[in-house]
Parts: structure tokens; sequence; C-alpha cells
């Protein structure tokens, strides 16, 4: 029997391992077209360039092609990592935001508990009392919610387009603030402190699979003690895949100036306005 | 965060084992809010058949379990008791259940209701097309309409959740779904998604609607957050048994889901599970055609994994058919939830195994208006190719028809949007 010298077969399985090879796997983002034999082709291509949905991808039995799968779990789990981001301190610096904190401490604490996001610490409540412009029309609250992402995409498209619509419209504004972790209600506090007629949150919406990107506005006037969900205004899907930051700005600029005229916000505004005509 | 929570796992069994003792009497003597203090509590209280409730009285929630389970105990028995049982001893059952308890008992139950057509018959599996757009572009959302229609989704309803939810806007997606059934001679309902007052006005102002919708919860105050009453939905069933486009009776479709009260701050000390029972209680009062959950929808703070959802999907389709409900399925979860689409398809799969009556279809399995995941239309179709189900019998006729589908069974062209261009 031939001795077989282990060292060199070892050695000459290491060196076939260590080849690198030049393949790149090219992995398309978009949604690719599946349908192998479509009634009509154009139709086709027109309706899927008409929408972010994955429409047109075509089956394998009753099942998705692999590259649509794989897509669909690449997009969730880069959507999953999105949520759990912070926002950088030279962002805010760049946009001039001053950085408050909601009274959760950690990520975990800010998901699974819904009252740590609603309120801010003792610190920050103090800072707003001090430092908070009162008395305004409107306030402007900016959040990264569930999705940094988002913030960072829009608003500093939308940000300058609101300020400058309401500007257009002599409506006062309080100086814009960050609030790190916080959730939709705590504009309810913030109006408390402030004394102003109307707050804007902005604040970036859970991540979807299209986009981790969207920024939803809630608005809400003079809340109080009796507010309830129904109050408050909302828009939402602001991205460059839905509504564009810089129109949602100006949008929201001619909104906050409704909900000023006629002193509400959410349903009852809807009615006040429907009756109007 | 209710604080309702076992401080351990035995502490919780300890909670099961006097549960179990409980007679239904001590039940119905306690509602979890106060009949005086809660719209959802009378509602409940005054639909009861004292009757019947009387001969099952002394029961323990044990041996109502057991009764559930029994061979002798079927759909017409079932259907009997539910009269008599009010939300929380039927909550109080589901506790005490396994997973196998509660699939085998919900395939006992299977409810119909009737639109434009009907809906729950054995042997077949319906799903709602909801085709949104992030920006409501009625050519997008047509779109999306046909690739579910082209994968047999859509015999439930045409369902979609306006981004703009403006009178305007719901009038012009309403007018859009409804000239397309017509064009194309398609057998199903229409519905657009947003508060119900604004689809009220909708409706008054000629819109051609087939089914209202509202989202409602299991206590009063949670309904008034979503600015909901008894009165208003009284007044909406109405309006649409005179003006909506639909023969009925069952004209109305609700949605719930585990967590909402406790997201609005609204769950008066009472568990998520519970809570949605009273919900299926409260809906009961207006018969709707369609009745989901959407669990997992909020967060991690209601449904914090994909083994709570599950669980959730299997409480949740057990308790609506013991309502008399015919109940249907969203399995949904989001991206800061710690799940993924594989806790979706066992979810699935259970409940359609429990006979589910539908499920909700969005393409690719991403709504890209809502931004969740639910079933796609390829998993729609998978349901039902797993247990040999068919879509509703209208409906199915019309699939044939386009040549969809044949023997029950996808044919070449189907998932082939252009087939209507």
């Amino acid at each position: 029997m031939r001795q077989i010298n282990m060292d060199d077969l070892v050695q000459r399985v290491m060196d076939e391992l260590s080849k690198k090879t030049q393949e790149v796997i090219h992995f398309p983002e978009q949604k690719v077209r599946g349908v192998d034999n479509p009634n009509n082709a154009e139709a086709l291509e027109r309706a899927m360039n008409r929408t972010p949905a994955r429409i047109g991808i075509g089956r394998t039995g009753t099942r998705m092609k692999t590259t649509s799968y794989l897509q669909f779990r690449i997009d969730q789990a880069a959507a999953h990592d999105a949520v759990m981001k912070a926002i950088s301190p030279e962002w805010l610096a760049r946009l001039q935001l001053p950085e408050l904190h909601s009274r959760a401490t950690s990520m975990q604490e800010y998901l699974m508990n819904l009252d740590s996001g609603r309120m801010l610490s003792d610190e920050s409540a103090k800072w707003l009392e001090q430092h908070g412009d009162k008395g305004k029309d409107v306030q402007i609250v900016i959040s990264d919610g569930l999705s940094t992402s988002a913030c960072e995409a829009t608003i500093p498209d939308l940000l300058p387009a609101l300020q400058q619509g309401l500007a257009m419209r002599n409506i006062s504004v309080g100086k814009p603030i960050f609030i790190n972790k916080g959730r939709v209600w705590i504009q309810d506090q913030v109006a408390k402190i402030v004394g102003c007629k109307v707050v804007i949150s902005l604040i970036g919406e859970r991540p979807g699979l299209a986009t981790a990107e969207s920024l939803s506005a809630y608005m809400i006037y003079k809340p109080d003690a009796n507010t309830v969900e129904s109050d408050r205004t909302v828009i939402s899907n602001i991205h460059r895949g839905g509504t564009l930051p810089i129109e949602a700005g100006a949008y929201l600029a001619e909104l906050l100036e409704e909900i000023l005229k006629y002193q509400a916000s959410g349903v009852k505004y809807m009615q006040l306005r429907a009756k109007n005509g | 965060m209710s604080k309702l929570a076992a401080n351990s796992a035995l502490e919780r069994m300890a909670a099961k084992v006097v549960l179990s003792e409980l007679q239904l009497k001590d039940i119905y003597e306690n509602p979890v809010i106060p009949y005086e203090k809660d719209e959802v509590t009378r509602i409940i209280y005054d639909d009861l058949n004292l009757s019947i409730y009387e001969e099952i009285k002394n029961w323990t929630v044990g041996e109502l379990r057991e009764y559930v389970l029994s061979f002798s105990t079927g759909m017409p028995e079932l259907t009997r008791i539910s009269r008599g049982l009010t939300s929380e001893m039927i909550a109080a059952t589901a506790k005490l259940m396994s997973s196998i308890d509660l699939v085998m008992a919900s395939q006992k139950m299977k409810h119909q209701a009737y639109c434009n057509t009907l809906i729950g018959e054995p042997g077949r599996l319906a799903f709602r097309c909801q085709p949104n757009h992030p920006i409501d572009d009625p050519e997008g959302i047509l779109a999306s309409m046909k690739e579910g229609l082209s994968y047999g989704s859509g015999d439930a309803v045409i369902g979609i959740n306006p981004n703009n939810d403006s009178v305007e806007s719901v009038i012009k997606l309403l007018k859009m779904s409804h000239d397309f059934m017509q064009k194309w001679e398609i057998p199903t309902q229409n519905c657009v998604l947003a508060h119900i007052t604004t689809q009220m006005q909708a409706l008054r102002g000629g819109a051609p609607i087939s089914l209202m919708f509202q989202s409602l919860a299991g206590s009063q105050r949670a309904n008034d957050a979503f600015g909901v009453s008894k009165d208003l939905l009284d007044e909406a069933m109405e309006l649409m048994l005179r003006k909506g486009t639909a023969s009925g009776p069952n004209v109305m479709y609700f949605e719930t889901g585990q967590g909402s009260e406790v997201s609005l701050d609204s769950h008066e000390g009472v568990d998520m599970q519970t809570l949605e029972a009273r919900t299926y209680g409260f809906c009961r009062h207006w018969k709707p055609f369609m009745v989901n959950n959407v669990s997992g929808f909020i967060g991690p703070e209601t449904l914090y994994d994909g083994r709570q959802m599950i669980r959730a999907d299997l409480e949740d389709l057990f308790m609506g058919k013991l309502h008399g409900l015919p109940m249907g399925i969203a399995p949904t979860y989001t991206n800061h939830m710690y799940a993924d689409q594989n806790d979706q398809e066992i979810a699935g799969m259970l409940t359609t195994l429990g006979g589910a009556n539908f499920y909700m279809g969005v393409p690719g399995g991403d709504d890209v208006m809502l931004s969740y995941q639910d079933t796609s239309y390829h998993d729609d179709a998978s349901y039902r190719e797993l247990l040999g189900l068919r879509p509703l019998r209208e409906f199915e006729k019309w699939m044939e028809k386009m040549g969809l589908m044949e023997n029950g069974r996808l044919t070449e062209r189907a998932g082939d949007l252009s087939v209507f261009d």
C-alpha cells in the first residue's frame, strides 16, 4: 500500500479552499417579471411599473419563484435591522435639532412598553419648560419612532418645506425639537408644556418591506385629558416611493392652516370641513 | 402592559386550575367590565338567550371544554349553546385549550353568511383581495386587483385600505372597484376601509358599496377612541340595507385584533384575549358577512413573537366561531416583532385546517401601504391546494369562465394579471 502523506494532502486541500473565486452573485433589487407567457406583455410591464407592490412575479405551482422569495426575505431582514438603528448626533447637529428623550431607556423597553415612549424624561420635560418657545400656533416634533432611516431620508427635505409653508401663511412656529424614542402621544405632553395650539409630530413608521424610510405626520389641536385617537389627523407614507417629502411639507403647511382655522383636528375637523362643503 | 401577567409558569397553571373550576354562572354574575359602565357588556348581555343560559349555568368551565370536544357535540349543539354563552365564558374555555383542542373544535363549526354571494360553505375557502397602493393611484390599485383575481383571491371581497381617507377619495375607489366588477361580471363584494363615518357619507352621496367596514374593540372606551358606538353601527347598517348594492342580509365587515385596547390604553384591566372575545360578542349583534382578526398588526408590545401570533390565531378562530361568527383570520406580523414568514405560514395552515372562512390576500405577502406582512396571493392559493378547498361557488364558476381555474386548481393562465388586458 502506498503511504499517504497526510501533511501533503492537507496542504493541497487548504490550497484549493483558499483560492478566492472572482465570481460575484448579482442579485436583483427590483421585482422580476416571472410570468412566462403573459397574455399581454406590454400591459403587464405597465402594471408592474405602476405600483411598488410585488405583482407580475409569476409562480411555481402555487408558490413564489426562488428569486421573489429570497427578495422578500432580504427586505424583511433589512426592515427588522432598521428598527434597531440609533439616530446619529451629527445628523441632529446638522439640522440644529435639540435632542430630548422619552422615558424609554432602551430599544427593548421602547418596543415592549408603550407608556415609556409616551412621556418625556424628567430632564427633558424640564429642558422644554425652560427652553421651549411658548404660546406659538404650531410646535414641530420630530421622532425616530420605529424607523431612524425614515427621519434621515425625509426630514432634510420636509422640514424646510414645512417651515416655509407656515411662514408664508404667517403661522407662528416654535423651534423644532427631536424626541429620541418618542411615541405619538408624547405630543400631548409637549402641547401642555409649550402652550401651543397645534402639535405636528413627524415620526418614523414601522418599516415595511418596500421601504424602511416611511414617515408619518400626526397633528393634534389643543389636546387635553379627553383626547382620543380619532382626534388626531394623520398623513402617512411620506417617502420617495409614496408622497415626496417636499410635497408633504407644503401640503402639511396647508393642512395646519385648515386645522387652525376650524380649531379642530381628526374626525371633528373632517366633519366641520364637510359641513362647509 | 396591562400588568396582569403571572409571576411564574406554576402561578399561570394555578390560575387555569381555578378557572376550570369556576361555574358559568360565576362568570355571568361578574362581567369583566360592569354592565352599567360599558356598552360592549350591555350588548353581550342583552343579546343572550337566557333560557339556554339557564340550562348550562351550573357547568364548570372545565366541563364546558369537554362538552365542546366530545364526539356527541356537533355544529347544531354548539350553535345552540353559543346563544347562552357570554364572551368571557368563551374566552375562559379557550384558555384551557391546547393547539389541537382549538383546531378540532373550530373544525366542528362553519358559519355561513350572504352579501352578494354566499360565504362559509363546507369545502370552500375565500379570500379578500387587498390591492393597496401607497398613494392610492387608481391604476396601481387596479394592477394589484387584477393580479389577485388571477390567483383566485377576491371572492370574499375586493377591499381597499385608502391612504387618503377623504370622502372624495373613498367615492372614487368605490366606483372604480364597482365598475371593474360590473365590467368583468365578477360575483363578489366591494369595500373601501375608511372610517365608517366616511363610508356612510360616501353611501349617502350615491357611491356603490356592497360591504361596510369598521374596526372594533372589546371595551367601550376603546370603541370611543375609534369613534364608534352602537348607535353609529345601527345607523350604518340601516343605511346599508336601504342604499347598499348587495342583497344581504349580511352587509357588515368587521376587523378586530388582540391588543388594540392595550394600545389605546383602554383595556380596563382586562387581558387581551378576553377583550378580543368581547369584541366578537359585540360585533355579532350586527350579523356581519365577514369578521377577521388581525393578529400581530400592532407590534411586539401586544404579540411579542411568532409563537404568540400562532397561539392568538388559533384562539381567535375558535372564539369567533363559538360566537356564531363567519370567522376569517389574518395571521400577520410586523417588522419590529420577532416573527417571520414561516410563523405566518404555520398559523395559516393550522387555521385553514380549523376551517377559517377567509384570509386576506396581498401581492407577494407585502402590503405596500400599511407596511406589514399578510398572506400573499400565493399563500392563499396554497391553502386551497393543501386541503382541496374551492373558492366560493359563484366565484369558482367565474374563475372557470375566465380560464383561470379547472376542477378547483389553477390553470396555466393563472397568475397573469394581463388576462384582463
